[in-house]
């Protein structure tokens, strides 16, 4: 079974129709890339797997949206449930404006943990995770914002692993770093698929080649190709594709 | 020609620019030079620590003590009331309530600040007073508590639309991020938005008390102008403001109860002068 599967999924901003009869399969412990460019709805996509559209006002969906075989979209889903199994790195980097331990013990106070002991182990494990933990380990209590905006988005990696999801969702978790931040987070990236499974917007194509397993080439709101990242890349299907992978437009 | 021309207009912004600097510093010298002209003839700790004022005595008693905690008693009566009235209306306008009621509560709030202090006090004196007097079984509903209330409601306009503002502008982001972790809108709301806004938080209701600290007419209407040195809330007092407002007609120019009246002033100036100092170091504050 799929991870994440949509079926048919529409999606209007009042009249304007950002995403059309989109059928997408994510497989599990894998990175899946969406490529396509500016407005074609790669990022609104992402959006609606964690239902962070909800969010805007005048926002109707129809289809479904099935993580673990159950719509997301159904009557009975939480919230609060859905965004703890589903997380979200975004585009600029946004430690919340606290120290860097609560920064990571974020997610676990809010969903019950008070226990000091019990969240100190949490932080640790979690900042381990995503290497910061040597480089941090004295300055816990220091002001997030005031770390390096690589740092940042570990951070704020990290403070995604401490909730233990299942689903990460990236839009565009590197557009804000310089090359060399950006090739250490890609390799964080690797790490990560082992135990997650990953969905990342980028705008760059050459790290959707480097680091994904699966693509999805969007445009104008249809998913136009979808496939194993080096069938997409090498001998793309669609006419469109090619002319975007190779620079023609976007 | 164009040049000289710019010349002008770029000097009259400046002169405007460092006319209200000037204001500012004449009217603390006028105060200052009239206000420590008291200390000559009347010793300093017994203006500030004496706990009788009475300039009609003989020899007359300038003690601001029952005056000054007159005002704190009322200030602090009208922060306990104002300030959580106030956060909740902002937090409701700036996070939860609709657009279209937003706009409507915002006008609201506004309008509630236009209302002059003058007929706050006259509904104080004709609807609050009576009520209070008959729930607390007071002789008098003209008391400090009164007044709080009074001033409360002067004081949430300010405190709502700057409180407001510094929630309004937390960065999306930060909301999005907690409400991605699985955070609820209330959890997102007292554990990083609320830490988020907390200078401008500070600054409104620093600024709230600033306004309730040196109003005038409401107080002097509503709190029974009774300087004795308060006991309870419940208790009739005298603020700062109304002593100078009820007494300066009645004084002669250049008299001592005249000087008194000044350093009553001037106490009044450096109070305000401070609150509003840490309103703005609250406002600019860098974090570590």
């Amino acid at each position: 079974m799929n991870k994440i599967e949509t079926k048919n999924l529409s999606l209007f901003y009042g009249t304007f129709q950002a995403l059309i009869d989109v059928n997408l399969s994510v497989e599990e412990k894998m990175i899946t890339a969406l490529i396509g460019p500016s407005g074609c709805g790669k990022s609104t996509l992402l959006r609606t797997l964690n239902r962070m559209n909800d969010l805007i006002d005048g926002v109707r969906i129809t289809g479904e949206v099935l993580i673990d075989g159950e719509n997301i979209y159904g009557k009975e889903t939480d919230l609060v449930l859905l965004r703890k199994k589903v997380g979200m790195v975004f585009q600029r980097p946004n430690p919340f404006p606290l120290s860097i331990f609560d920064n990571v013990a974020y997610g676990p106070r809010t969903h019950g943990s008070k226990n000091k002991a019990e969240l100190e182990d949490i932080v640790e494990k979690a900042l381990k995770h995503v290497e910061l933990w040597e480089v941090l380990k004295d300055k816990l209590d220091h002001f997030a914002l005031n770390l390096s905006l690589e740092q940042q988005q570990r951070l704020c990696i990290a403070r995604l692993v401490a909730v233990t999801p299942d689903i990460v969702l990236m839009d565009e978790p590197c557009s804000a770093l310089d090359p060399v931040a950006t090739q250490r987070i890609e390799e964080l990236m690797f790490e990560l698929k082992k135990n997650y499974t990953i969905v990342i917007v980028t705008h760059n194509m050459q790290q959707a080649a480097r680091v994904s397993q699966r693509t999805g080439f969007m445009l104008l709101g249809k998913l136009v190709e979808y496939g194993e990242t080096r069938q997409v890349f090498t001998t793309p299907r669609e006419k469109k594709t090619e002319e975007y992978i190779t620079g023609r437009y976007g | 020609m164009r040049k000289f021309r710019e010349t002008i207009i770029e000097k009259t912004i400046l002169l405007n620019g460092f006319a209200c600097i000037l204001f500012v510093v004449l009217i603390f010298v006028f105060l200052a030079k009239d206000g420590l002209a008291l200390f000559k003839t009347f010793a300093i700790q017994d203006f500030l620590f004496g706990q009788m004022w009475s300039p009609l005595a003989e020899p007359p008693q300038f003690g601001i003590l029952p005056l000054f905690l007159g005002s704190v008693i009322v200030t602090l009566g009208a922060t306990v009331i104002a300030v959580p009235l106030g956060m909740a209306c902002a937090i409701f306008i700036g996070e939860i309530a609709p657009r279209w009621m937003r706009e409507i509560l915002k006008a609201g709030v506004e309008l509630l600040a236009a209302i002059p202090s003058i007929v706050i006090g006259f509904i104080g004196m004709t609807m609050l007073g009576p009520v209070v007097k008959q729930i607390f079984h007071l002789p008098t509903g003209l008391t400090a508590l009164t007044g709080s209330i009074a001033l409360a409601f002067m004081a949430v306009p300010t405190i709502v639309s700057i409180m407001e503002d510094a929630i309004s502008s937390v960065p999306r982001i930060y909301k999005e991020g907690s409400l991605a972790l699985g955070a609820t809108h209330w959890q997102t709301i007292y554990r990083v938005i609320i830490p988020a806004a907390s200078s401008g938080i500070v600054a409104a209701v620093m600024l709230g008390i600033g306004r309730v600290i040196g109003e005038t007419m409401a107080v002097m209407m509503l709190t029974g102008n009774a300087s004795v040195m308060p006991q309870t809330i419940l208790a009739p007092v005298r603020t700062m403001t109304a002593t100078i407002a009820a007494e300066m007609g009645e004084t002669v120019r250049g008299s001592e109860h005249y000087f008194a009246l000044f350093a009553l002033g001037l106490v009044l100036f450096l109070i305000t002068f401070l609150i509003n100092l840490v309103a703005d170091a609250a406002l600019h504050r860098k974090r570590k």
